[in-house]
């Protein structure tokens, strides 16, 4: 573990080297030592966020001078209290409390605009890349890019595909795309440069919800082939979000 | 009880604290670009420090108000009026029924924040007033202003109550903000910087150059981030990095070596190297810089930032206190 400088006013905590494809018991120690983190409410410390080998600490300094730290030594007397937080790391709480997510996704017409290229890049045909893209089990890395962005491990080895080299400047909300050796959906309508494979009709972000992101970093997540009338169907009936 | 846009110029939107606690839901900071100077501008419009005001991006911006209100406005060099009278900045003063305020400019810098007694009384969305303009929510109606717009305000806090009827004659207080806070823009500014995590992988050249060159901001500046051109800058190998977090001061090098100055509205994760970071206290003139500014960066040590952040709040702490003891 390794604690670095971000600017005057955050900290990473740097766990391990990044292991590709991402680890799963990683991620669970990663998540295990955020809770331990925000269980233990250092002073000046606004928020934690996680992201693949690294725990970020969002700090208001003069918070935590105006409550007992030391203005010179501040950073080591944050280390401190990272170090003395993470003694009490439970291992297993964050992957006993991991939601299953099901994730519908339409691969038709132009939903699946970047299907064919990453068919032919793998030498499979577009039904084979869906089939292989639904049975895997991904998890959620971390959330980022744009809000609600979930950032997917578990891509399957011959679904890998550079990012394009111009990416778009509209992608449709709910895109599902292939970047790398990750996905990701599209929360909003945004720019991007990954590879979109089809569309899901569920709103993976909303300001007015809280949490106001339908997937959290730790989350399984499986993604379910449906028909282009099922997508056009689905918000007429009641949603599974919110379950 | 209203606040009505009668002009909104080229951009300006309702903007006040930071957002804090979703940004591992992907949620950006944001909040006024240059949050210490909103605070200011509140407490002299007689507001509580976290009320959201408006930030205004260049142009011509107008409006009007349905009862007397304080305003105090910060930033860069516009001019900015109350009924023809000229408002300098740092200094509060009455914005009476029906008069119009005007903010035109900039002829320095690039923003201004205007507080107003009451405060802009938005729904607070994820924890803050201010509108994220990326993803469309919070401020009003999760977009910017617009021609027309009126915008709800709270109740004049009793400070604001009081200067009003103080200033009915005077029109102005005799009093302000240090110059430093309320008027940040600079011809062309150092900016502070601390060393980022990837500054060892950068070339010695590229070391020095960015320490000593001068950086231009390209013309596809807004509240992300600002991209500066100047000498390109060189790591001695080109790997790959795992995304982490990423704050509003860090400079980060994309590989075509022209760095990226982070502001606010920045992503929170990012996997370009990290050069540098701009310190807290130096965000304010950061958040002054328009295309075609020109800066440079000096190298400073941590202890140094948070010894400038804690001397600035103490200052903050004494300088409220120095405004709950005028009449």
């Amino acid at each position: 573990m390794k604690i670095t400088a971000l600017g005057d006013s955050a900290l990473i905590v740097r766990f391990a080297e990044h292991s590709p494809g991402g680890d799963a018991s990683k991620l669970d120690e990663l998540l295990a030592a955020r809770e331990a983190i925000e269980r233990a409410k250092i002073p000046g410390v606004l928020e934690c966020t996680s992201a693949y080998t690294t725990l970020t600490l969002f700090l208001n300094p003069a918070q935590a001078i105006a409550q007992g730290a030391p203005l010179h030594g501040l950073t080591g007397w944050f280390e401190g209290k990272i170090a003395a937080a993470l003694q009490s790391v439970a291992p297993k709480g964050a992957s006993a409390r991991s939601r299953q997510f099901e994730i519908l996704v339409c691969a038709e017409g132009e939903f699946a605009l970047d299907l064919p290229d990453v068919a032919a890049a793998a030498g499979l045909t577009r039904e084979e890349v869906l089939g292989l893209f639904c049975a895997a089990d991904f998890r959620v890395s971390c959330l980022g890019f744009t809000p609600g962005f979930p950032y997917l491990s578990g891509l399957p080895k011959q679904l890998t595909m550079p990012r394009r080299s111009v990416p778009r400047t509209c992608l449709p909300a709910g895109s599902v795309a292939i970047g790398g050796a990750q996905a990701g959906i599209y929360p909003t309508t945004s720019p991007g440069g990954w590879n979109v494979i089809g569309r899901t009709p569920l709103s993976l972000f909303s300001a007015e919800k809280n949490p106001p992101a339908l997937l959290q970093a730790g989350d399984r997540v499986r993604f379910t082939s449906i028909t282009l009338a099922e997508f056009s169907a689905f918000g007429q009936e009641p949603g599974p979000r919110g379950s | 009880m209203a606040l009505k846009i009668t002009r909104a110029g080229f951009l300006a939107s309702v903007q006040g604290a930071e957002r804090t606690g979703f940004r591992h839901a992907g949620v950006s900071s944001g909040g006024a670009l240059d949050l210490y100077g909103m605070r200011v501008a509140n407490v002299l419009a007689g507001n509580s420090e976290t009320a959201a005001g408006l930030e205004i991006t260049s142009g011509t911006f107008r409006c009007r108000v349905a009862r007397s209100r304080v305003v105090a406005w910060i930033g860069g060099s516009y001019r900015v009026t109350v009924h023809g009278r000229s408002i300098p900045a740092g200094r509060p003063a009455l914005l009476g029924e029906g008069e119009e305020l005007s903010i035109t400019g900039p002829t320095r810098g690039c923003r201004a924040w205007l507080a107003v007694s009451g405060g802009i009384d938005v729904p607070v969305v994820l924890g803050s007033r201010s509108t994220d303009l990326r993803a469309g929510f919070g401020g009003w109606q999760g977009r910017a202003l617009q021609d027309g717009d009126e915008l709800p305000l709270g109740g004049n806090p009793p400070p604001a109550e009081q200067l009003i009827r103080s200033l009915v004659h005077a029109r102005m207080a005799p009093w302000s903000a240090p110059f430093v806070w309320s008027s940040p823009a600079e011809g062309a500014p150092h900016l502070r910087v601390l060393r980022g995590r990837d500054w060892d992988q950068f070339e010695a050249g590229s070391q020095h150059s960015f320490c000593s060159g001068e950086f231009v901001v390209a013309q596809d500046a807004d509240r992300m981030g600002a991209r500066l051109e100047g000498a390109l800058l060189r790591r001695l190998h080109e790997t790959d990095l795992v995304s982490e977090a990423v704050a509003p001061g860090t400079v980060q090098v994309p590989p075509g070596g022209l760095p990226i100055l982070l502001l606010g509205d920045c992503q929170t994760n990012g996997g370009y190297p990290k050069l540098a970071h701009v310190i807290t206290v130096d965000l304010a003139r950061a958040a002054q810089l328009g295309p075609g500014a020109s800066i440079r960066f000096r190298e400073v040590l941590l202890p140094e930032a948070h010894q400038l952040l804690w001397q600035r709040e103490q200052d903050f702490a004494k300088f409220k206190i120095g405004l709950s003891m005028h009449p």
